[in-house]
C-alpha cells in the first residue's frame, strides 16, 4: 500500500524583496531606528514582500518520481528548501516521513585543502550519512569517482571534472528514503551528466521517493511519470509527463513570425490526426494531418502550405503544394506522411492558403494559420540522453562494429558500452561518439 | 489474535517518524535531541577544522604556542618590569601566561564562532542541520590550541621549578566555565552578525576592550573590595582568576567570583541559545 511519504498543506513562504542580494548593515539599523520618528510611513509595507510560494497542496506516495518545472523563480527551489529544512515556511505545512537527502549542489562541503578520502567523509557527512555507512561506502564511492589514484592528493590540486566525478560519486552514495534533487544534472560535462543521469535512472527503479527539478524536458521525461508545473509559486498544472510538458512547452512558446491575420474571413477551421487528436503517439509510422477548411470562394490554382516549428522556433520542416484547387464551403485539406520523426515536445503548425498561385507568381493570400490547439508529440525519446544533443528527429539507431573493412561481427549497443560507460543504460549514437574519437 | 495485533503493532513502530516542518514559532525551539543526532557531523566539523589550521599554516602548532608566548613577553616587560603590577609572589611570566592561555583560547574561540554563520553560508543555504553544531565546533575545535599552548605552560613551570598543588583539579571547572562563556557570547554574535554583517568589523575592538576589562594584565585584588561582585559579571574574571589560583595554587580561590560568574554565564547562554534558534529558523534567507 503506497501512503504519502510527502504531504504538504496550504505552504506559503514569504520573502522580504531584496533580503537575499543585500546585506544588511548594524549602523544602516541604527541610522534608520534614529530617522524613524520624522518619518511618515513606519509600517512596512505590503509590496515589500514577494510570496517564493503560495497556497501549494500536494501529496506524494512512496517509490514515486516526481519532476518539478517552472520557469526560474517560479518557486522551484524553495519548494525543495522547505522540504529539505533548509528555510521554513511562512505558511502552512509539510509533513515528511522518512529520510531525507537533498542534493541541492555537487560537491556540499568539500574543502579544497583536503585530500580525496577526507572530502569524501566530510561531505558524506554534512549530506547525512553516519560514519559507518560511509565506511561501508567507501569502496563503492572511490570506484564511481574513478579518482583512485588521487586520494590523498588535496582536493585543490583535483581537474575540476575530478572534484564533480568525486562529489557524485559521493551523493550517489546517499541512501536516503526521499531524495530531493535540484537542478545539479545541469552542471559537468557530457560525461559526467550522462553517468549522473544513469545513476538517477537507476535509483528511480528502486522504491525510493525523488522530487527533481530540471529545465530539461526530456529528462523529466525520461526519469518522471508525474510533473507538477510551479508558476508564480504556485502549482500551476499537475498530471502526467506528457500533458503537464505538453502544455508548459505551449504556454512558453512564442507563436512564430508571419502569422499575421489578413483580415478576410477565416478559412481554416481545425485540424487533427486522422481520428488522434492533435497528439502523435507514433512518429515511425505512416500519419495524416487533416485540416478542415471553409472557403467562401472556391480556390482556383492556388498553394498550400504547411510549417512544422518547434518549442525554440525552429522551423523543423515545412512542404509546399502548387496547383491546388478547392471548392467553396467545408471541406479538408489532408497531408499524408510516412512518417514523422519528431522528438518528444510540443510543435506549432502554421499553414497558409493562397488563391491563383504563390507567393512567388502573384497568389492572393486568403488565410496563414496558427494551427490551434497546438501538435504534441508524446512518444519516447530514442536519440542522445542529454537534451542539448538529442536533436530534432527522434529516430532509432543501431550500431555494428567491423574489425575489418566489410566484415560485419554483428555487435550491438552492449559493447559500445564496454568502453566504460556501464553507467548508461541505452546508448545513444549522439554526435559525441565522433567528437570524443 | 494476540500475536497478530503484536505484529501489526511492531509494523506501526517500523514506520519512519512523521517530520512536521511548520513556520517557525514565536520563540526558537532548543533541540538537544537533534543536537544528539548530529553529533558525528559535529566531529566531523571539528576535525575539518582541526585538520585544516594545522594544514594550511606552515608553521602549525607553532602559531598556537607563539601567540600567547609574545604576548607574555609584552606583559611582563611592561606591565612587570615598568609599571610594576603586583603578581602575588609568581614569576611574571608565569602570572601572564596562566592568564593568557584561557584569554588566547577564549578569544580565539569567540571569534570563530562569532564568524562562522557567515564563513559557512554556503552550505547553509545548501543542506540542512542543527546549526548549533557551527558555533559548538569553534568551541570545541580550540581546545586543541589550547593543549598544544598548556604544554608550554607545563614546560615553564618546570623552568620555574613551581609545583601543582590540589588545587588544579579545579582547572576542568575553569575552563568549562570558559568554554560556556565563549559559547553563550558566540551564539549572540553570530547570530547578530548573520543579521547585520558589520559586527564581524566591531568583534576586534569588543575583544580588545574585554580583555582589559578582565584581569589578564594585572590581578582583580587591584580592585576595591565593594566593587569585586560587579567585576564578577564578567564572567572571564572567574575564569582567570580560577586558572592562576588553581595552575599555581597560591592565592585566595577565587569562591565568589566563581559564582557570580557561573550564575552570568548560565544566563547569557540560555538566551543566546534561544537568540541563535530564532535566527536559525530564517538564516538560510539572510546569508
Amino acid at each position: 500500500m503506497a501512503e504519502n511519504v510527502i504531504e504538504v498543506r496550504g505552504l506559503g513562504k514569504r520573502y522580504r524583496i531584496g533580503e537575499r542580494e543585500r546585506y544588511v548593515a548594524l549602523r544602516d539599523v541604527l541610522t534608520r531606528a534614529f530617522a524613524a520618528p520624522f518619518r511618515r510611513d513606519g509600517k512596512r509595507r505590503q509590496r515589500d514582500y514577494l510570496w517564493a510560494l503560495r497556497d501549494v497542496n500536494l501529496g506524494i506516495r512512496q517509490g514515486e518520481v516526481v519532476g518539478l518545472i517552472g520557469r526560474n523563480g517560479s518557486g522551484k527551489t524553495t519548494l525543495l528548501k522547505v522540504l529539505s529544512r533548509i528555510t521554513r515556511p511562512t505558511t502552512g505545512y509539510a509533513e515528511v516521513r522518512g529520510r531525507v537527502g537533498s542534493l541541492l549542489e555537487v560537491g556540499t562541503g568539500f574543502h579544497p585543502e583536503l585530500t580525496g578520502r577526507e572530502n569524501i567523509y566530510l561531505s558524506g557527512a554534512i549530506l547525512g550519512m553516519s560514519k559507518k555507512e560511509i565506511n561501508e561506502r567507501f569502496d563503492a564511492i572511490v570506484a564511481f569517482s574513478g579518482v583512485e589514484r588521487f586520494l590523498d592528493t588535496p582536493l585543490k590540486h583535483f581537474s575540476s571534472g575530478m572534484q564533480m566525478r568525486l562529489a557524485f560519486a559521493v551523493a550517489a552514495h546517499l541512501d536516503p528514503e526521499i531524495l530531493l534533487v535540484d537542478e545539479v544534472l545541469a552542471v559537468g560535462d557530457l560525461e559526467f551528466q550522462k553517468k549522473c543521469l544513469g545513476k538517477m535512472e537507476d535509483i528511480s527503479h528502486s522504491s525510493r521517493t525523488i522530487v527533481f527539478v530540471s529545465h530539461q524536458m526530456n529528462q523529466i521525461r525520461r526519469l518522471c511519470r508525474r510533473v507538477l508545473w510551479l508558476d508564480g509559486g504556485q502549482i500551476r498544472m499537475e498530471g502526467s509527463a506528457a500533458e503537464v510538458i505538453g502544455a508548459y512547452e505551449a504556454a512558453m512558446m512564442t507563436p512564430p513570425q508571419g502569422g499575421e491575420h489578413s483580415g478576410a474571413p477565416q478559412v481554416f477551421r481545425s485540424w487533427e490526426f486522422a481520428g488522434k487528436a492533435n497528439i502523435l503517439k507514433d512518429g515511425l509510422r505512416e500519419t495524416t494531418l487533416s485540416f478542415v477548411i471553409c472557403p467562401e470562394k472556391p480556390i482556383r490554382g492556388g498553394h498550400f502550405g504547411m510549417h512544422i516549428y518547434n518549442d525554440t522556433n525552429v522551423l523543423v520542416a515545412s512542404w509546399g503544394f502548387d496547383e491546388v484547387s478547392v471548392e467553396a464551403g467545408l471541406g479538408q485539406l489532408r497531408v499524408t506522411l510516412p512518417y514523422l520523426p519528431l522528438q518528444p515536445g510540443t510543435y506549432a503548425i502554421v499553414c497558409s492558403l493562397f488563391d491563383g498561385g504563390n507567393s512567388f507568381t502573384g497568389g492572393n493570400v486568403l488565410e496563414v494559420w496558427n494551427a490551434a490547439p497546438l501538435l504534441t508529440v508524446d512518444t519516447l525519446p530514442l536519440t542522445h540522453q542529454l537534451d542539448e544533443w538529442a536533436g530534432i528527429f527522434n529516430i532509432p539507431a543501431e550500431l555494428t562494429v567491423c574489425a575489418h573493412a566489410g566484415v560485419a561481427q554483428g555487435a550491438r549497443e552492449p559493447n559500445v558500452q564496454a568502453r566504460g560507460d556501464a553507467a548508461v543504460t541505452d546508448m545513444a549514437c549522439g554526435p559525441e561518439i565522433a567528437r570524443r574519437e | 489474535m494476540s500475536t497478530a495485533s503484536a505484529a501489526i503493532e511492531a509494523k506501526v513502530a517500523a514506520k519512519p517518524p512523521v517530520l512536521r516542518i511548520e513556520p517557525p514559532g514565536r520563540w526558537g525551539e532548543i533541540p538537544l535531541r537533534e543536537l544528539w543526532d548530529y553529533r558525528e557531523l559535529l566531529y566531523f566539523f571539528v576535525w575539518r577544522d582541526i585538520k585544516i589550521r594545522y594544514k594550511q599554516t606552515a608553521i602549525g602548532a607553532v602559531w598556537a604556542i607563539l601567540q600567547p608566548f609574545m604576548t607574555m613577553i609584552v606583559f611582563t616587560l611592561f606591565f612587570g618590569k615598568l609599571a610594576h603590577i603586583p603578581s602575588g609572589g609568581l614569576p611574571y611570566p608565569i602570572f601572564y601566561y596562566a592568564a593568557l592561555l584561557p584569554w588566547t583560547y577564549f578569544s580565539g574561540a569567540l571569534q570563530g564562532a562569532t564568524n562562522t554563520i557567515v564563513d559557512n553560508q554556503r552550505l547553509i543555504t545548501k543542506v540542512y542541520f542543527p546549526r548549533l553544531t557551527l558555533p559548538l565546533t569553534d568551541v570545541l575545535s580550540g581546545l586543541v590550541d589550547f593543549c598544544v599552548s598548556f604544554l608550554m605552560f607545563v614546560a615553564m613551570m618546570v623552568y620555574y621549578n613551581i609545583r601543582p598543588t590540589a588545587t588544579v583539579l579545579w582547572l576542568p571547572v575553569f575552563l568549562l566555565l570558559a568554554m560556556l562563556t565563549a559559547l553563550g557570547v558566540g551564539l549572540w554574535l553570530s547570530a547578530l552578525n548573520a543579521m547585520y554583517r558589520d559586527v564581524r568589523y566591531v568583534l576586534p575592538f569588543v575583544v580588545q576592550f574585554w580583555m582589559f576589562a578582565s584581569p589578564v594584565a594585572y590581578p582583580s585584588s587591584l580592585l576595591p573590595e565593594k566593587w569585586h561582585w560587579l567585576y564578577g559579571l564578567n564572567p572571564m574574571a572567574g575564569v582567570i582568576e580560577g586558572f592562576r589560583w588553581s595552575l599555581t595554587g597560591r592565592g585566595d580561590p577565587p569562591g565568589r567570583l566563581l559564582m557570580i560568574s557561573s550564575g552570568v554565564v548560565v544566563v547569557v547562554l540560555l538566551g543566546g541559545v534561544a537568540f541563535f534558534q530564532k535566527m536559525e529558523t530564517n538564516v538560510a534567507d539572510v546569508v
